[in-house]
């Protein structure tokens, strides 16, 4: 990430570090019915990149298709985006990443984006712990088709039209447990104080960070029956708040001894989990899957920075990238010239 | 009997089990001949399996430089049990049959017409090597030996090989050259050598070749090559047979060239992706970011990227694709080779999407073409195809060497910096300024307030805003046209050749015949044979798609045109009368598609009956019937 001066001025609107105001962070008018949860989502990004400082020309955000893929308009309007096609954004992302590993990444999904028609690409995404942040606005439905279960649909959920979900729902956050995802968040879209920081950290982290966010559809998922509404999520939110100190910035916040857990990104930022369950540690990746378990066995849905390894390793250096972007190379780094040509031919002889 | 004869003109064929080292042997076989400077194109024909099954080796050898195949087998040196049958039938009459005699060959493995020379090549292996697994490798090298003598190799030029074979394992050039020696001395005491088919340097009716420049490579490290020229900085794949070489030999020249001298660290990163779909994804997004990206794959990847490349398309992303064609889905004929992507790389997609084609003919085309890709890609800012195939990229082909001119830049096409952003009036992605149908680029991070927008698909206006209306749909596709024309003066022109003079000529028809790729050699050899039947036939070497207009003229400068190429359908044929608006009836098929490569003898003998029954436009014939 690079870092500019600023060159805004706004005389009422407070600014961050940079000079930049929040609408500056700002996106186009959303088209989405009101109420979607994925209006929520797109605020918090908004709003973390500004607490953040982040240029907001030297992020890209990506999507896949559907109405959580469509978001990236609505945030972040000096930002580029693409919107690529359904299930595939992790593919677009992981070349994007190693092609400028100076840009900050979001990735936006769906449950259906994901879990579905994107599965494959989501697992090797982890599975190269690309340098990025992936959302997935999670609502148990294909809202842009109008409403059909999805995989992460609960089993049992009833749908807009009445019939139960048949089939066990895809826990997205277990699954990145397991596939060995360097940063796993849950959240909830109208949990505000939580998904903020959550995104922040996020985006610090240095690696594939992963946050499964429930999302209502108000539209097709929002109904009595459904798991996903709402309703039903606050009724059995079970949330882990947390504060996120980005580096260089003093610690304001007093936390009371005991309830409070520190975790130092790689790059010196801090992210502070409290009034957690005392026993609740980062580093424990089993220990988070046991308590995502046990929390849906005990009718609760739990959220919050389920695990974190600060010090994993990323694509870029897993694949020991120069530190100079490859977009930025030119000819005198790539191009091997006529004298090597010629001895190569002499070797075919 | 009459035996055949020839001076460095004849066609021998290997006949082995794969996974038993014969490739390396059959490979000194072919390269000692390149070597005494006499024009050889040799090919694998192999199956799609590790160990065990039949895998052939055919080696063309030919004083006027006809690198396609002929047609027919001269000498066929047979080591497989399973296939001696069919190897025996397939050989000319007149001509020789090696076969080791350890064991009586069985009585029914008889003809008149053919000199048999058995070696007890097993037994002399058995006898002279300890290791079983040497006295299986070294039998290879013994036939070498004994073709050696046979034809008339320069031994000396064996031995050099076999020295820059084993560097750093120079133990195992001693075994080597006893095994050849013992397979010369073999035949020179048993048999009358050389046959009457044989070598001889200095025997070079090929102008166009020379022999001291000329050098011996495969397409698919020709394109790899080219691609590390051309300033790929981003590689995703999945391996399939034929195109993983591509990638391969990319990997080998970026871990040696592409390595910062400072850090040790990576300029360029290879992504072997989950699938096709991914690697495609991968190169979009390095792409859409600015680095030159490329994949590989083949018709089966082909199908599974093709989502992307309409999404490429359509938002305007650069993508270089190498499609190595091979025969059809699944395993098996896979392995063989055709050209029958054509129309699903031109077409590849939903909606109304067109992509640019090239057609390299030779490794020195595929290394030029790659490099050109990558400029076309961006200055066109859509994906290009190169269609190369298995014959082309895994084969050996004698190739006039590579050349790099040092002024060479990256032509990035029209990217804006941040400079570039300020200094412009009104910037939209999609504004058609130049009216060349190539609307400005913007680069993710470049610029703090402007240039940024949604890359998306086709819904969108000309300031890449999101739009459903119908106006704002068809003004894009409209210019996506316009673009498409522009591309026919960017890239590579069809070539054309001086007919050849025909003394007296038997048809007064204007004829002409069009190839590409792989079809060109034997095209050409066929082209020769018929002026010297009196058949004049103007040619016309297809380089790309979309067509030059010069093709359009020559089609309709003929009166009959035939249309050369290695699939069923006549897929070019079919894109000519489709692009050009040409009538059926003009443009006639000259067709293989059994998975080996075209000969010249197939394409001369299609001709001469299209011409026998004129009217009947589309003839097809089985190569090994014809
Ligand atoms: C290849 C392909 N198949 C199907 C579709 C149709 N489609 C568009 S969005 C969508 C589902 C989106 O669901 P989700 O990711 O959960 O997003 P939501 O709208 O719920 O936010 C589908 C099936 C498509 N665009 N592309
Ligand atoms: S259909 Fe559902 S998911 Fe889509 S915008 Fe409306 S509320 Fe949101
Ligand atoms: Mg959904």
């Amino acid at each position: 990430m690079s870092y500019a001066k600023p060159n805004f001025r706004h005389p009422r609107l407070p600014k961050n570090a940079l000079g930049y105001t929040v609408s500056d962070y700002d996106g186009a008018i959303s088209t989405l019915c009101a109420g979607c949860g994925h209006d929520s989502i797109s605020a918090a990004i908004r709003n973390a990149c500004f607490l953040s400082s982040i240029q907001p020309h030297r992020i890209a955000k990506l999507s896949g298709i559907g109405c959580s893929s469509k978001t990236p308009t609505y945030f972040l309007g000096k930002s580029h985006g693409f919107n690529s096609v359904h299930g595939r954004m992790p593919s677009v992302a992981t070349g994007a990443s190693v092609a400028n590993r100076d840009l900050t990444y979001i990735g936006i999904s769906g449950d259906g984006d994901t879990a579905s028609i994107g599965m494959g690409q989501f697992v090797h995404l982890i599975r190269r712990n690309v340098n990025m942040t992936y959302i997935v606005a999670n609502n148990g439905c294909y809202g842009l088709t109008k409403g059909q279960d999805s995989a992460t649909a609960d089993l049992g959920s009833l749908s807009k039209y009445g019939a139960a979900n048949q089939f066990e729902g895809i826990d997205l956050a277990s699954l990145a447990l397991l596939q060995g995802a360097s940063f796993v968040g849950r959240s909830f879209s109208g949990d505000k104080e939580q998904l903020e920081p959550m995104i922040r950290a996020a985006i610090a982290h240095k690696g594939f960070a992963f946050i499964d966010v429930v999302s209502p559809c108000v539209t097709f998922a929002n109904h009595v029956g459904s798991t996903k509404s709402y309703s039903a999520t606050r009724t059995q939110l079970d949330a882990m708040p947390l504060d996120f100190v980005p580096m260089r910035e003093e610690i304001r916040t007093q936390f009371d001894a005991g309830t409070s857990q520190a975790v130092t990104l790689h790059d010196g930022s801090v992210i502070h989990l409290h009034k957690a369950r005392d026993d609740y540690r980062t580093d424990d990746r089993m220990a988070a899957l046991a308590s995502l378990q046990e929390s849906k066995e005990n009718a609760k849905f739990l959220t919050g920075l389920l695990y974190l390894d600060p010090n994993s390793q990323d694509l870029n250096q897993t694949l020991n990238l120069a530190s100079r972007p490859l977009n930025d190379l030119g000819k005198v780094e790539l191009c091997p010239g006529s004298r090597v040509l010629n001895s190569i031919n002499e070797g075919l002889r | 009997m009459k035996q055949i004869k020839g001076v460095n003109d004849f066609v021998v064929k290997f006949a082995n089990v794969n996974g038993t080292g014969s490739a390396s042997a059959n490979h000194l076989f072919a390269k000692a001949i390149f070597r005494m400077g006499i024009p050889v194109s040799p090919r694998n024909i192999f199956p799609s399996n590790i160990q065990g099954l039949p895998t052939w080796y055919e080696v063309r050898v030919s004083s006027k430089g006809y690198l396609g195949r002929r047609g027919g087998v001269d000498l066929m040196l047979c080591v497989n049990p399973q296939t001696i049958e069919d190897d025996l039938a397939s050989v000319e009459p007149g001509g020789y049959f090696v076969h080791d005699s350890t064991k009586p060959l069985a009585p029914h493995l008889k003809r008149d017409d053919v000199t048999f020379l058995g070696i007890p090549l097993t037994e002399m292996c058995m006898r002279e090597f300890k290791a079983a697994r040497l006295q299986q490798l070294l039998k290879n090298v013994v036939y070498v030996g004994a073709l050696a003598a046979l034809l008339d190799i320069n031994f000396s030029i064996l031995k050099d090989l076999l020295s820059d074979q084993f560097k750093g394992k120079e133990k195992l050039i001693s075994p080597n050259v006893h095994a050849l020696e013992m397979g010369y001395q073999y035949v020179t005491e048993n048999f009358k050598c050389p046959l009457p088919i044989r070598l001889q340097q200095g025997v070079n009716d090929a102008p166009h070749i020379r022999e001291s420049e000329h050098i011996l490579m495969n397409g698919n490290t020709a394109a790899a090559l080219g691609a590390i020229y051309g300033g790929a900085t981003v590689a995703a794949w999945y391996p399939i047979t034929p195109s993983t070489s591509v990638v391969d030999a990319f990997s080998k020249y970026a871990e040696r060239m592409r390595i910062d001298p400072g850090t040790g660290k990576k300029n360029f990163a290879i992504l072997q992706a989950e699938d096709e779909l991914a690697a495609m994804g991968m190169v979009v997004g390095a792409s859409w970011n600015g680095a030159r990206a490329f994949t590989a794959t083949s018709g089966p990847g082909l199908s599974l990227m093709s989502e992307f490349l309409g999404l490429a398309y359509f938002a305007e992303v650069p993508v270089v694709l190498i499609d190595v064609q091979r025969s059809g889905p699944s395993t098996g004929m896979p392995t063989r080779s055709q050209q029958s992507d054509i129309l699903a790389a031109a077409y590849a997609s939903h909606g109304d999407t067109k992509h640019v084609l090239l057609f390299p003919a030779t490794p020195r085309e595929c290394f030029d073409m790659t490099v050109q890709a990558f400029d076309l890609a961006e200055q066109l800012q859509t994906p290009v195809i190169m269609m190369s195939d298995l014959d082309l990229s895994m084969n050996d082909w004698m190739s006039p060497p590579l050349e790099w001119d040092d002024d060479y830049e990256m032509n990035r096409g029209k990217i804006l910096d941040a400079e570039g952003l300020d200094s412009i009036e009104t910037w939209g992605r999609y504004l058609d300024i130049d009216g060349d149908g190539i609307c400005y680029r913007t680069l993710p991070g470049t610029h703090p307030s402007k240039g940024a927008f949604f890359t998306r698909g086709s819904s969108k206006n000309e300031m890449a805003v999101y739009s459903e209306k119908g106006e704002d749909y068809v003004q894009n596709v409209d210019r996506l046209l316009r673009k498409f024309e522009t591309a026919k003066s960017y890239v590579p022109k069809p070539k054309v050749h001086d007919p050849i003079p025909v003394k007296k000529p038997k048809t007064d028809l204007k004829l002409g015949a069009l190839f590409f790729g792989t079809s060109a050699s034997p095209s050409y050899e066929a082209v020769e044979i018929l002026a010297a039947e009196g058949y004049p036939i103007d040619v016309m070497r297809i380089r790309a798609f979309p067509f030059h207009e010069s093709l359009d003229a020559f089609v309709h400068d003929h009166e009959m045109v035939f249309v050369i190429e290695q699939n069923r359908d006549g897929q070019m044929r079919q894109l000519i009368m489709n692009e050009c608006h040409i009538a059926p009836d003009k443009l006639a098929s000259v067709l293989n598609y059994s998975g080996t490569p075209i000969t010249a003898r197939t394409i001369a003998a299609q001709i001469r009956k299209a011409l026998d029954t004129q009217g009947s436009n589309v003839v097809k014939l089985h190569p090994e019937t014809a």
